[in-house]
């Protein structure tokens, strides 16, 4: 028999955080995101762990520095203004090489814009999540089983390679009910020797930081932590290959465009049309390789995203060669498949 | 059965809509098929109206928004204005008739008035008219089979409140008595 | 010859970055005194500031963490939420606690978080070149109030301890002052208190310690001394403000 549940997106998050080994939440309300900190105020207690509603966006993401300093698990969430204002933590925890998840549900913008979902948040995400010369891992999952899988392993690649995580969700995929099923599947932690703990006589004292007045000081750590996104660019990136072997018309969608994205597709193929779609699974890293693999025998190339445009720079700069065409819905609009299909159509005789 | 298959459930906070869409998709679920349940929130539900959409389809499903339901299930008459125009020729709309008094002015469409709250007063089904309603759209789509809506009110029903199970059950069977 | 006297082990052996007549020194050893007096040196996470204090990690014997602008008791939390049974404390000045970061002041102590604050009141931003702070006198000249707070314009200065003392969140609350041997004493009793408070998991101390910036006051670090005590003093006064034990409530 069929051991899925049906769950809510965002309390699939939610339980997937658990069970991932992270005990404790610092949050704020704001919707399409609610049902979070619901959940998580109702089962962390009961675990001995921390659900704690801070005074702002700001105290939580700096709680979350807090507990991932002292070394354990921790967790923030919000939707796209609260992220604005959770981009200063995010930037101490790069430079303190701290790990962390962060969770945002986005919503439609700039400004308090729309409760509606939203893939807007695409360029803060990816290219400035707080100031400075830094990177996050960022999950873009597309069902509510996906959103599950990836908590795990963001948090793990977090705790690897000491880099905060992001998982964009959108309001979409929050508020939706899918049959979901956990992974039967322990949290493995790696020991945090970095943190400050306390010393216990055995050690001299950590130190969490990102303050360095010495300017070639601050380059070196900076190069040095640029080797490690290196490695994760080369190692971690991923995406979901749809129809993209025989593909003429290539889509490149993420999170609940993509969704959309595939039922134009098959209906695109059910005309006659071959179309398929790379999807990202990561945002950055970007899966520059498997876009290039994709695109190579594809005669046209489209981006969908519910934004202006923001994705869509990225694979532009994957495929330098190429004509890029996108097709966006914003303001928390949520593009139709016919509207794509059309899309698909109009390049579906074009050449190479 | 049509490919896919898309209801929307609409009434006041309360009346149970979120939870009957639920139970419509766990059936789904049963079935194996492809699911998605969408309700409404922020504001929207600030209104005192609270609504939800759930699709089955064979392939995964786009947009989990349901914008041309096969179905409606109206519990009041805010609920049967907002939505009519949405439903699909042909489609089906099942409305509580005790609470709603309107006409549904359109002749492309079926309508099934049921007068679910009355009934599930006399019955001694308090509170559960939208299970009446459930019961009546399952006789007049066939959407899925008894036994499975049965399992469905089981999965769908928490643990702590299993002793209404037999209840949700004489609902149905009632509603597809109508 | 008996040893009469020891630099505590609860500081480095870093030379201090301080002006010379900066109290900070004095405030960094009894914190360091009391950490270690109570045998909480192994297990204490000392949590530094944005402001003359920001390198407090370097000098604090202990782990440490540096927080961003104001977010010192929100970083506190974090630490203490996680490891309930090691203590911390946040180091701050009154540009850190009681101007970018009066949110996370005000709802640490509302919500009874069992951290200690040593809050350095010198009334002026110091590292930053002496601006003019929330704590600033009526009148006092800085960089940004070249003529006197005007406090018509720039409203009027911040009394932490009494503000924080209407909490029901916050144990103990008091203020000290740095500028005599009596009154430096006082001051480590009070920090030891705080310390003990959370040892007994009472919830929210503060130690608020009226302190001098002579670099930016202009004065000798003498004549700051009698500034702190004339023009300070009157206006922030000494003493337990909130002892939840005592049912101090002033």
């Amino acid at each position: 028999m069929d051991q899925r549940v049906l769950m809510k997106g965002n309390e699939a998050i939610a339980e997937a955080v658990i069970q991932a080994g992270c005990l404790h939440f610092f949050g704020y309300p704001i919707t399409p995101q609610n049902e979070i900190n619901a959940y998580m105020s109702k089962r962390l207690p009961r675990l001995g762990g921390t659900y704690l509603q801070a005074e702002s966006e700001i105290a939580a993401v700096n709680m979350l520095y807090g507990a991932a300093a002292a070394g354990i698990r921790a967790v923030t969430s919000s939707s796209s203004p609260g992220i604005s204002l959770k981009t200063e933590g995010i930037s101490y925890m790069c430079g303190a090489d701290l790990p962390g998840l962060i969770i945002n549900v986005q919503r439609g913008g700039p400004g308090l814009g729309t409760i509606q979902p939203s893939q807007a948040d695409y360029f803060q995400a990816t290219k400035a999540p707080g100031h400075g010369d830094l990177k996050i891992l960022v999950y873009a999952p597309n069902t509510v089983q996906e959103m599950v899988d990836v908590v795990f392993t963001a948090f793990d690649l977090s705790d690897k390679y000491r880099v905060p995580a992001m998982l964009l969700a959108d309001g979409i995929l929050g508020q939706m009910m899918e049959p979901v099923q956990f992974p039967d599947q322990k949290p493995d932690i790696p020991a945090k020797p970095w943190a400050t703990n306390g010393t216990k006589g055995e050690r001299a004292p950590n130190i969490i930081n990102s303050l360095y007045l010495v300017a070639t000081e601050l380059e070196d750590k900076v190069r040095e932590r640029f080797v490690r996104y290196g490695e994760i660019e080369a190692n971690h990136s991923q995406a979901e290959n749809y129809l993209t072997d025989d593909a003429d018309v290539l889509l490149v969608a993420y999170g609940a465009s993509s969704r959309v994205a595939k039922r134009a597709i098959n209906a695109a193929r059910n005309q006659g049309i071959k179309a398929g779609m790379l999807r990202p699974v990561t945002l950055w890293p970007f899966p520059k390789k498997q876009l290039e693999a994709a695109a190579k025998n594809a005669a046209s190339i489209l981006t969908v995203e519910m934004s202006m445009g923001q994705m869509v720079e990225d694979v532009r700069l994957a495929l330098p060669d190429r004509k890029v065409q996108f097709y966006g819905r914003t303001g928390g609009v949520i593009p139709t498949p016919e509207e794509i299909l059309e899309q698909i159509k109009a390049l579906g005789g074009g050449v190479k | 059965m049509a490919k896919s298959f898309s209801v929307i459930i609409a009434g006041y906070g309360g009346q149970g809509a979120l939870f009957t869409g639920k139970v419509i998709a766990y059936a789904g679920l049963i079935d194996g098929r492809e699911v998605s349940w969408f309700p409404s929130y922020g504001p929207e539900m600030r209104g005192g109206t609270v609504n939800c959409g759930v699709q089955f389809d064979d392939e995964p499903i786009g947009s989990p928004v349901v914008t041309r339901p096969d179905v409606l299930i109206a519990m009041n008459e805010p609920s049967l204005t907002k939505f009519i125009d949405q439903v699909i020729p042909g489609g089906k709309v099942i409305l509580d008739s005790t609470l709603i008094k309107a006409e549904a002015g359109r002749d492309d469409i079926e309508v099934f008035p049921v007068p679910a709250s009355q009934l599930s007063n006399d019955e001694g089904l308090e509170g559960i008219a939208n299970i009446i309603m459930l019961g009546k759209m399952l006789k007049e789509t066939g959407f899925t089979t008894f036994q499975t809506i049965e399992e469905a009110v089981r999965k769908s029903v928490p643990e702590r409140k299993i002793h209404l199970f037999e209840h949700n059950i004489r609902a149905i069977k009632l509603g597809m008595s109508l | 010859m008996a040893v009469v006297y020891e630099k505590t082990t609860g500081l480095t052996d870093r030379p201090l970055h301080y002006c010379p007549g900066c109290t900070h020194g004095t405030i960094h050893k009894i914190v360091a005194e009391a950490v270690v007096e109570l045998g909480l040196q192994e297990k204490t996470a000392a949590v530094a500031p944005v402001g003359c204090s920001v390198l407090a990690y370097n000098y604090f014997n202990m782990d440490a963490v540096q927080a961003a602008h104001g977010r010192a008791p929100a970083v506190a939390t974090g630490i203490k939420r996680a490891l309930p049974d090691n203590i911390v404390f946040t180091y701050q000045g009154d540009g850190d606690l009681a101007a970018i970061g009066t949110a996370e002041i005000v709802h640490a102590a509302s919500r009874g978080e069992n951290i200690t604050v040593i809050f350095v009141n010198n009334a002026i931003y110091g590292m930053t070149g002496g601006q003019m702070a929330p704590t600033t006198m009526p009148g006092q000249v800085t960089q940004t109030s070249p003529y006197g707070r005007d406090t018509g314009a720039a409203g009027y200065p911040m009394r932490v301890c009494e503000l924080l003392s209407t909490l029901d969140g916050v144990a103990f609350a008091e203020r000290v002052a740095v500028d005599t041997v009596p009154n430096i004493r006082k001051a480590k009793k009070a920090i030891l208190k705080a310390f003990q408070n959370q040892v007994d998991k009472k919830g929210f101390s503060i130690v608020e310690i009226l302190s001098t910036c002579p670099t930016n006051w202009g004065l000798t670090p003498v004549e700051s001394l009698g500034y702190l005590k004339e023009k300070l003093m009157p206006y922030y006064p000494l003493g337990v403000y909130k002892d939840a034990e005592k049912g101090v409530r002033v």
